[in-house]
């Protein structure tokens, strides 16, 4: 093994991850447990959480505001975008954090430093996936009651929406983490900048509702199709195109590439300059 | 199996100084534009513009650049560097926190790292351990490092002691099956059985340490790194951790030891680098190189003086000069062997005769217990007869085999008898002994100390009849 003062930027040590695969798990394990230990609801929070959520859009957005939803029930319509959302939001935000967060240990010892984000998306993975059993409790209490919803093929495409919206956040905010080791500014960006993102994916409102001459501000954001998708798959109604994933996939693939190779530049001398 | 397992080449890092951010992006544009034109850094300073290493750089520049002529670059594509280029000084927005470090560590070896603070060690572990990247140079390694910068790293308060021996040995690099395998010997060597399901931040900060201490020393990597962590733990541990690095270079494998305990360096290590404001100033056997060390530290805990008439202990009968520990070549040392002499010496200005004067000191041990004290006017016979007005340098010889191993601490006490004391200074300077006159087979135990304070060896005669 050779250290250099500078490797190329594509001098990944993807392979190191692999080795160190046992720390990535323990990881997860060590957020997962520590979490909401001493909590008395431990892991119900998880339910707790988008639950709130979706019932205060339910009565401000959906009552209140009277804004449309396709058609479908308020709630499963709320649920199934704050669901999604907070996997993408969760990832962005937890990762963006890694570089800084972890300072004391990056600087004691060496390991591939790819294992935080990605512990934290295979933890928020677990997240969502309990979030996701809500939903599909919701789902067939509505579908027993006789509501019109219907899943369709698309729910085959499922894994090709989880790996997006990883992918997305986990880009995103290993972006975010390397440039905030130079521009702390980035944090406070990020903050409400998620929050901001949301009013511009269509979570609380469908995309058949925004006129046509804005679809493409909403189209530029990568995470609406995988919403879109999301909830075609399971309601069977919304927008669907085989374009705008695509779209939306190449995109979700330029970003983690350019996440990665920039993560990757920055670990080796971000020790002097966070 | 003597094969060179790390080749340091050349080695150099430097730090900017002063606040990062700010305007960095600004800079950092500018910087990024004038690159894209193919013109010079505008905001490097002169001779700086080297300094990033950046390969492809470097034939534009090698007409303008006077380093090149200086020192002839070794391959293409690398920056220059040579320790006596002018522009090459530390300006006041950089500071090199090691400069032109070459040196090699054969397998097996234990070598020992010795520097004052700031000197750049750390910024050499660090390296070594790939925290972080050097400026330039390069480093060769062969084999898996495992480098122990701070025990207890990544340990999360929250969990328990069983999940945090998980936790802590996989950031060093271990698999969880290679931990299972070992989980009872690490329990073991860590003495916290009893608490291994209790979250960690519920214990103190002795066991702490001790669980952090035993995942480390069941590593097995080829090189093994290791910071100061003797530090802590109290003096049984320490002792247990001593003995673990020895079982682990006696295996073969290769050992780098960073340390302020000149003692430990010098049993454990063969050979010691001594590193001085970032260059390499010496490489060569433990003793040597430690001594060199005590000799450049400046104001050593070994010597303490007062130039300033003021400030000197003492009053307008005596004032005390300067008080030293001296080894037997006369030369003023922390690090003493017990099987040689070490002189106490006082040197003072007397303005006054004083018939009932004594100066004398507590010798104390590091736990504080007193040794013994000592008057110059012991032996009554030789009262002083040889104190005379002006300076004067006098000498208390501590005999050979005759104190133990350990940390001792010298308080000067001066008065005039029953009258009143003129100078009592705490514990001012100090130093450690390593016990080396046990050479009897039945004394030469493996702790290196004999029980006891202290250590003489006594004279034993049968009676006749």
């Amino acid at each position: 093994m050779v250290i250099r003062p500078r490797t190329g930027w594509f001098d990944l040590h993807l392979a190191d991850l692999w080795r160190y695969r046992d720390l990535v798990m323990l990881f997860v394990r060590r957020d997962f447990v520590s979490q909401y230990k001493q909590t008395i609801l431990g892991p119900l929070w998880f339910i707790i959480q988008p639950l709130l959520t979706t019932l205060t859009f339910t009565v401000i957005f959906g009552n209140i505001a009277q804004l449309s939803t396709d058609g479908l029930p308020k709630m499963l319509f709320y649920l199934s975008g704050v669901t999604a959302w907070n996997y993408f939001a969760d990832c962005l935000t937890k990762t963006s954090e890694t570089f800084n967060a972890n300072a004391n240990i990056f600087g004691k010892v060496y390991f591939p430093r790819l294992a935080v984000p990605v512990s934290i998306v295979i933890s928020n993975l677990i997240r969502f996936g309990i979030q996701l059993g809500l939903f599909l409790g919701f789902y067939f209490y509505f579908l027993a009651r006789g509501t019109a919803i219907h899943a369709t093929q698309a729910l085959w495409l499922m894994p090709l929406l989880i790996l997006l919206m990883a992918a997305l956040g986990l880009g995103t905010g290993i972006i975010v983490s390397s440039m905030t080791t130079r521009y702390r500014d980035l944090r406070f960006l990020v903050q409400f900048g998620v929050q901001l993102l949301m009013y511009t994916t269509p979570v609380i409102y469908p995309l058949s509702k925004i006129p046509d001459q804005y679809r493409w501000i909403m189209l530029a954001n990568p995470m609406t199709p995988v919403i879109e998708t999301f909830r075609y798959a399971f309601l069977g109604s919304g927008t669907f195109s085989w374009g705008y994933l695509g779209l939306s996939a190449a995109m979700a693939t330029v970003i983690l590439a350019a996440g990665i190779l920039l993560f990757n530049h920055v670990e080796k001398t971000f020790m002097d300059t966070v | 199996m003597s094969s060179t397992v790390i080749q340091v080449d050349r080695l150099s890092k430097h730090y900017r100084l002063g606040q990062i951010g700010g305007k960095r992006l600004v800079d950092d544009v500018s910087r990024w534009w004038a690159k894209l034109r193919g013109q010079e850094d505008p905001l490097s300073k002169v001779g700086q513009a080297a300094l990033g290493g950046r390969g492809k750089r470097e034939e534009s520049r090698e007409g303008k650049n006077l380093t090149s002529s200086l020192s002839p670059l070794r391959s293409s594509g690398e920056a220059p560097l040579s320790p006596l280029s002018p522009l090459r000084s530390s300006t006041s927005e950089t500071l090199w926190a090691l400069r032109d470090v070459s040196f090699e560590v054969k397998q097996g070896e234990v070598l020992g790292i010795i520097g004052r603070n700031g000197a750049g060690k750390s910024t050499l572990l660090k390296i070594l351990s790939r925290v972080t990247a050097p400026t330039s140079g390069e480093v060769r390694v062969k084999g898996r490092i495992a480098s122990l910068l701070e025990v207890g790293t990544g340990f999360h308060p929250e969990l328990t002691g069983r999940e945090n021996i998980f936790l802590n040995g996989a950031i060093l690099g271990m698999t969880k099956a290679e931990i299972r395998s070992k989980f009872d010997e690490i329990v073991a060597f860590s003495e916290v059985e009893q608490f291994i399901d209790t979250p960690v931040k519920r214990y103190s900060s002795g066991m702490t340490v001790r669980l952090a201490f035993a995942v480390a020393a069941h590593l097995e990597p080829e090189i093994l790194i290791v910071d100061e962590v003797l530090a802590v733990g109290d003096a049984a541990f320490q002792k247990k951790c001593l003995g673990k690095m020895k079982d682990v270079a006696g295996a073969g494998r290769t050992v780098l030891f960073v340390s302020h305990n000149m003692a430990a360096i010098t049993t454990l290590c063969t050979r010691t680098l001594v590193i001085h404001r970032g260059t390499l100033r010496l490489d060569a056997d433990s003793a040597v190189a430690v001594r060199d060390y005590l000799g450049l530290s400046g104001p050593s805990r070994a010597e303490v003086r007062w130039n300033d008439n003021e400030e000197a202990p003492g009053d307008e009968l005596l004032r005390l000069r300067a008080i030293r520990v001296l080894d037997h070549d006369g030369y003023a040392s922390v690090y003493h062997q017990s099987s040689s002499p070490i002189r106490v010496q006082f040197e003072f200005d007397l303005h006054q005769v004083e018939p009932a004067l004594h100066i004398g000191f507590d010798l104390l041990s590091a736990d504080g217990v007193k040794v013994l004290r000592s008057f110059h006017n012991d032996r009554l016979s030789e009262a002083a007869s040889s104190m005379r007005l002006g300076r004067n340098v006098i000498n208390c010889e501590l005999p050979p085999n005759f104190l133990n191993a350990g940390t001792y601490l010298v308080s000067p006490t001066i008065g005039i008898h029953m009258v009143r004391w003129i100078v009592s200074v705490e514990s001012i300077v100090q130093f450690d002994v390593e016990f080396t006159h046990g050479e009897s087979k039945f004394v030469n135990n493996p702790e290196r100390r004999k029980h006891g304070v202290i250590a003489p060896v006594l004279i034993w005669n049968s009676s006749a009849d």
